[in-house]
């Protein structure tokens, strides 16, 4: 049984405490140190350039080596349906099908991004690949461990390996207990007994997102928002995990802050070699930030592909039109969008056949096909690294987007939904 | 200062601008200085000055009750004037600053200060019962739901169907007259249910919240679970609780001794005097149920005021 | 509010073609541990017909500013400055008795929230709170105005009206509220729409719907809109006109293609910079050091002077004006913009355009 992580698994970069640093211009041929990943630094112009450099090669590596080895993370068939009860003897009368049959890989060192709109279960996911609930059906396969069926004490160990942040600074931390304790419990819960070690790992874990190590004494109502989510991160961090489930990290938080957050995330995976599964309604931060990127769409993922493949060639009408619906902030890109038909069905009364044809563009430009009501799509594979899960897939594409966005109406979107 | 514009352009070099840019930054730095959430919650305390008007009246009334008896002792069998038994009693007067009963012509300021003992005794004691057994109920119908939880919850449903008053009536024929630790266990065991339900139903919200989740993600023991995240954080709403539990069970033991069902005559209590007094009020002996009831007053007003600051304090939300 | 505002004499009123004049605005809330300047010194101009986006952060003072022009403040602990002064259709509303004032809203000046679940009565059928305010405003009978609720509904696209004007709020999915809300805001055809985050709480799909509408509504109607949020893709998506805020004040002004693509204030520079796109991919995204300061702590001269990466010593000592920057229409709080910040202006620029071109690399072209 591994007795909890060992001391000398992480250094933190040496790294001048945040406020003095001042005068320290960040040498041009290393690494930007832990200062600049403090709430307010930033690397200079050079060290930002080489910065990119480190990360566009990153990245790239990543996306190669993914086809190579196993998968860090195997899912199969994963389901996750809440019972709804109801009735005089309030017996189960319905289940809401927040995940219902997923499959997907994700490689060692790569950022996996989940997006979706509310509904479609990537939060029930993330929660699940952890156990934190218990998944109704699939399998989960982490490391080559199967961890569908351990017992929560068997789990244990391998929560190490595998952590998550939350999406809200403000209820992911106990306002009773202190950072240090916040930060530490978990290293107690692996297994470290010797408190001067767990002391240090602490605020060795503060350091490293940018925080003083003097903060361990503080309760988490003196911090902002940022910070609070900076202590999140170290409390996941503290267990050195090779895994971490980033759950709409910065979706609370306001736009100046939620770069820096971001920053830290990218730092971390790079100095840490960390596998990300993000996830997030947010698809700008998705293609800033990920490799590759799995839509899904009321319980079921429908398309998966690389962010760049995605961005340029989108499989699924679902995609497409959760790509146009984002608004850029660039006047100049103004344009007419793809509007989706009505309201998104409840997960607990999926549509028959594809779930999404009741509000496709494409089912209604191809006339109604049948297919499409009867015949739940499968994901298949288009390209190398390209799935989805459309039985007309091949028809998307820009001719076809900018046709229908021609002659669509506006007014006539509010489908009546059955209510 | 001269004018800005007109200030020499000072041309800054380049690098210095970019300097600037990239300059370490501090953590926005906190304003608040670092306290723990018990000094936040006596400086949030302090500000409600009803609580803190409470605080003083309890602290005088316990130190009565404390010293009162010692200074002067009630002994039932000590009549002063065993020759002179007069009907009325007498108003207050120097020797006798609460006036003197009735009949047996007892030092009303010494019954109320025994009295204070036995009311404040009763009343704390059956509290810490009634909070014991109703917080370990509320947490384990809380946390472990499901047929333990179904089953604790109809207990709690037949106890509060019980009527208290006739519990006591039963017990006080069956167990003897009036025995205080009775009368202590009797109202313990009839307050807990309230503490029950509350603690369950915050034990069922907390259980939800994000940071039990976080525990658990870390890989946090269940047991760790609920002392240390969801406890704590149930702290405050059952304090509260307990301060109105105990106005609630200093009345009603004044209520049932004054019925003649509680505390044996042979230990004043607030309630009792009051009973003996009831008689004399007609010829006029307004003194003798005026101290005591007041002592009552005050006593259920105070741990009012404390409660609600209590609940102001504790509250996470409000600011120091 | 129902004192008159002594010592201070009121402006001319604006031109005929300025719809809403908004100047010096000032709101301070009186709280338990001090005054909290929410909105100080607040001005901007709508012309009828056109579009303006506040934005700005939370603490900015931008949904107050919205409120303060509605008179939905309850006056003690809120207080508006005496020399503030609102005009909107030539009258003044800030001294307006609060009868004239209820009689603008909804029918002249209309407003959405964020949160349209809390925003309708949820005891009352989405029918009846529209035919509600169309009787009150348009002086109509119970019959008429509920038609008009039915056509309103139909406005906004939603289908089966009839039916639907007989639900309550709870039984429509957010979008849907957000469309009953538009149709009242609508109902009287107002002369301004204020939009406070209307699309915030929605998913990315239905907010283009609900973008998409107002957008069509407007065209139809004419009418002016405010619209207030923190979102920069929706202000690039909706208006002619931004003004950004900070701290309560306004830091920069100017059309949306000045202000987003060519940002001359430190913070629109930051903000901007600092916003992650496909673009960046690769790079590191520029970050705002530092947080909103306190509004009990504010600092003395340029609010944004410790978070400010150009910021000299002149910055802590004069606190800037809105000056004009090199283009006519554009005006940013800060003193780069005055001679004496001339030199470092340029830098500033350069370092602000070095930082929008992290990633780029990646791309590739188109």
């Amino acid at each position: 049984m591994p007795t909890g992580p060992s001391e000398a698994s992480v250094t933190p970069p040496t790294a001048p405490p945040d406020e003095g640093a001042a005068a320290e211009r960040p040498p041009a041929t290393d690494r930007p140190p832990a200062a600049d990943r403090t709430a307010g630094a930033d690397a200079d112009a050079a060290s930002a350039a080489r910065q990119q450099a480190d990360d566009v090669s990153d990245s790239k590596r990543r996306v190669d080596n993914a086809a190579d080895t196993e998968p860090l993370l195997r899912v199969t068939g994963l389901k996750k349906h809440f019972p709804i009860f109801g009735g005089l003897f309030r017996r189960q009368i319905g289940s809401v099908y927040a995940v219902d049959g997923v499959d997907f890989d994700v490689q060692r060192g790569e950022t996996f991004a989940l997006v979706g709109e509310s509904g479609c279960g990537k939060t029930t996911l993330g929660r699940s690949l952890l156990r934190l609930t218990e998944p109704t059906a699939g399998k989960i396969v982490f490391g080559g461990q199967d961890i569908s069926a351990l017992s929560q004490d068997e789990l244990r160990p391998v929560r190490r390996r595998m952590q998550i942040i939350f999406q809200d600074p403000f209820g992911s931390l106990n306002p009773r207990m202190p950072v240090s304790d916040i930060i530490g419990e978990g290293l107690l819960a692996q297994g470290v007994r010797d408190r001067k070690k767990r002391d240090k790992k602490v605020e060795d874990s503060l350091e490293i997102v940018g925080l003083r190590r003097d903060y361990t004494r503080r309760y988490p109502h003196e911090f902002s928002g940022g910070q609070r989510q900076r202590i999140g991160i170290a409390r996941a961090l503290a267990l050195d995990p090779e895994f971490v489930v980033c759950d709409e990290p910065v979706s609370a938080l306001d736009v100046s802050i939620q770069s820096q957050v971001l920053n830290l995330l990218v730092d971390l995976r790079r100095d840490f070699n960390l596998t990300y599964l993000f996830i997030s309604h947010n698809l700008s931060v998705i293609q800033y930030f990920s490799d590759r990127v799995a839509v899904m769409y009321l319980g079921k993922i429908v398309e998966v592909g690389s962010v760049e493949r995605l961005y340029q060639n989108a499989r699924h009408p679902y995609t497409v039109a959760l790509l146009s619906a984002i608004p850029e902030a660039d006047p100049r890109r103004r344009k007419k969008r793809l509007v989706l038909k009505g309201d998104v069905p409840s997960p607990a009364a999926p549509p028959s056949g594809c779930r999404f044809h009741t509000r496709c563009w494409l089912y209604e430009k191809l006339g109604n096909p049948e297919r499409c009501t009867t015949e739940e799509p499968q994901l298949r594979v288009l390209e190398t690294g390209h799935t989805s899960a459309c039985h007309f897939a091949e028809d998307v594409s820009d001719q076809t987007v900018s046709q229908v966005v021609a002659t669509q109406s506006v007014l006539e979107t509010a489908v009546a939904d059955p209510v | 200062m001269s004018d800005p514009f007109l200030a020499p352009n000072a041309e800054p070099a380049p690098e210095e601008i970019e300097l600037r840019a990239a300059e370490a930054g501090q953590d926005y730095e906190v304003q608040l200085q670092s306290l723990n959430q018990w000094q936040l919650a006596w400086r949030k305390f302090r500000k409600h000055r009803l609580a803190i008007v409470g605080l003083g009246i309890l602290v005088v009334l316990v130190v009565a009750a404390i010293f009162g008896p010692i200074l002067s002792p009630f002994v039932f069998n000590d009549i002063p004037k065993p020759d002179k038994a007069v009907y009325a009693g007498r108003p207050p007067s120097l020797s006798h600053p609460f006036g003197e009963t009735g009949g047996l012509q007892r030092d009303v300021l010494q019954l109320v200060v025994n009295g204070a003992r036995t009311s404040l005794i009763i009343g704390f004691s059956s509290m810490a019962i009634g909070v014991l057994i109703g917080t370990v109920v509320g947490a384990l119908a809380g946390y472990l739901g499901g047929f333990i939880d179904n089953v604790l919850m109809r207990i709690v449903d037949v106890m509060l169907s019980l009527p208290l008053l006739f519990v006591i009536l039963v017990a006080s024929q069956f167990f003897g007259n009036g025995n205080v630790l009775l009368i202590i266990i009797i109202f313990g065991v009839f307050s807990w249910m309230g503490i029950a339900r509350l603690v369950r139903s915050l034990f069922l919200s907390i259980r939800e919240r994000e940071f039990v989740e976080a525990a658990k993600a870390v890989g946090v023991r269940d047991r760790r679970i609920i002392f240390r995240h969801i406890l704590p954080n149930a702290i405050s709403p059952i304090v509260v609780s307990a301060s109105l539990i105990v106005a609630g069970n200093i009345i009603g033991e004044a209520f049932v001794s004054f019925l003649g069902f509680g505390v044996n005559p042979i230990y004043p209590t607030w309630g009792n005097v009051l009973s003996n007094a009831l008689t004399f009020i007609p010829v006029g002996n307004w003194w003798w149920p005026l101290f005591p009831g007041l002592a009552i007053i005050m006593t259920v007003l105070a741990v009012n005021f404390i409660g609600d600051g209590l609940r102001d304090a504790l509250d996470p939300r409000s600011r120091a | 509010m129902t004192e008159t505002i002594e010592l201070h004499v009121l402006g001319a009123p604006p031109s005929d073609d300025i719809l809403l004049d908004v100047r010096n605005l000032r709101t301070t809330f009186h709280v338990m541990d001090g005054d909290v300047p929410a909105v100080d010194g607040v001005s901007f101009q709508l012309r009828p017909g056109r579009s303006i986006g506040i934005v700005g952060e939370s603490g900015s003072g931008k949904s107050v500013t919205a409120l303060t022009i509605m008179r939905l403040l309850d006056i003690p602990p809120a207080e508006v400055g005496a020399d503030s002064e609102i005009w909107f259709d030539g009258k003044e509303l800030l001294r307006m008795p609060m009868d004239s004032m209820r009689k603008l809203r909804g029918n002249d000046i209309a407003m959405i929230f964020q949160e349209p679940l809390t925003s309708l009565n949820p005891v009352f059928t989405i029918g009846d709170q529209i035919a509600e305010q169309v009787e009150i405003h348009l002086k109509v009978k119970r019959k008429e105005a509920w038609d008009r609720a039915i056509e309103s509904l139909k406005l906004v696209g939603i289908p089966s009206p009839e039916r639907r004007v007989k639900q309550y709020p709870h039984e429509m999915s957010g979008g849907m509220r957000q469309r009953v809300m538009i149709a009242m805001a609508l109902s009287c055809e107002p002369k301004l729409l204020i939009a406070d985050e209307p699309t915030t709480a929605l998913d990315v799909t239905i907010q283009a719907q609900i973008l998409e509408l107002l957008k069509t509504i407007q065209d139809r109607t004419d009418s002016a809109l405010m619209l207030i949020t923190h979102d920069l893709g929706v202000v690039a998506e909706m208006v002619q006109d931004v003004v950004v805020m900070y701290a309560g004040q306004v830091v920069e002004t100017g059309t949306v293609e000045q202000v987003l693509l060519e940002p001359r204030a430190p913070y629109t520079m930051g903000l901007i910079e600092s916003i992650p796109t496909v673009d960046k991919r690769g790079g590191r995204l520029s970050v705002i050091k530092g947080t909103v300061p306190s509004p009990f702590n504010l600092p003395p001269a340029c609010r944004f002077e410790p978070r400010c990466p150009y910021a000299w010593d002149l910055c802590q000592k004069v606190p800037p004006e809105l000056y004009q920057t090199d283009k006519a229409s554009q005006f940013a709080r800060c003193h780069l913009h005055t001679p004496a910040g001339e030199n470092r202006r340029r830098a500033a620029l350069d370092i602000h355009e070095k930082a929008m071109a992290v990633g780029r690399d990646m791309r590739g072209p188109g």
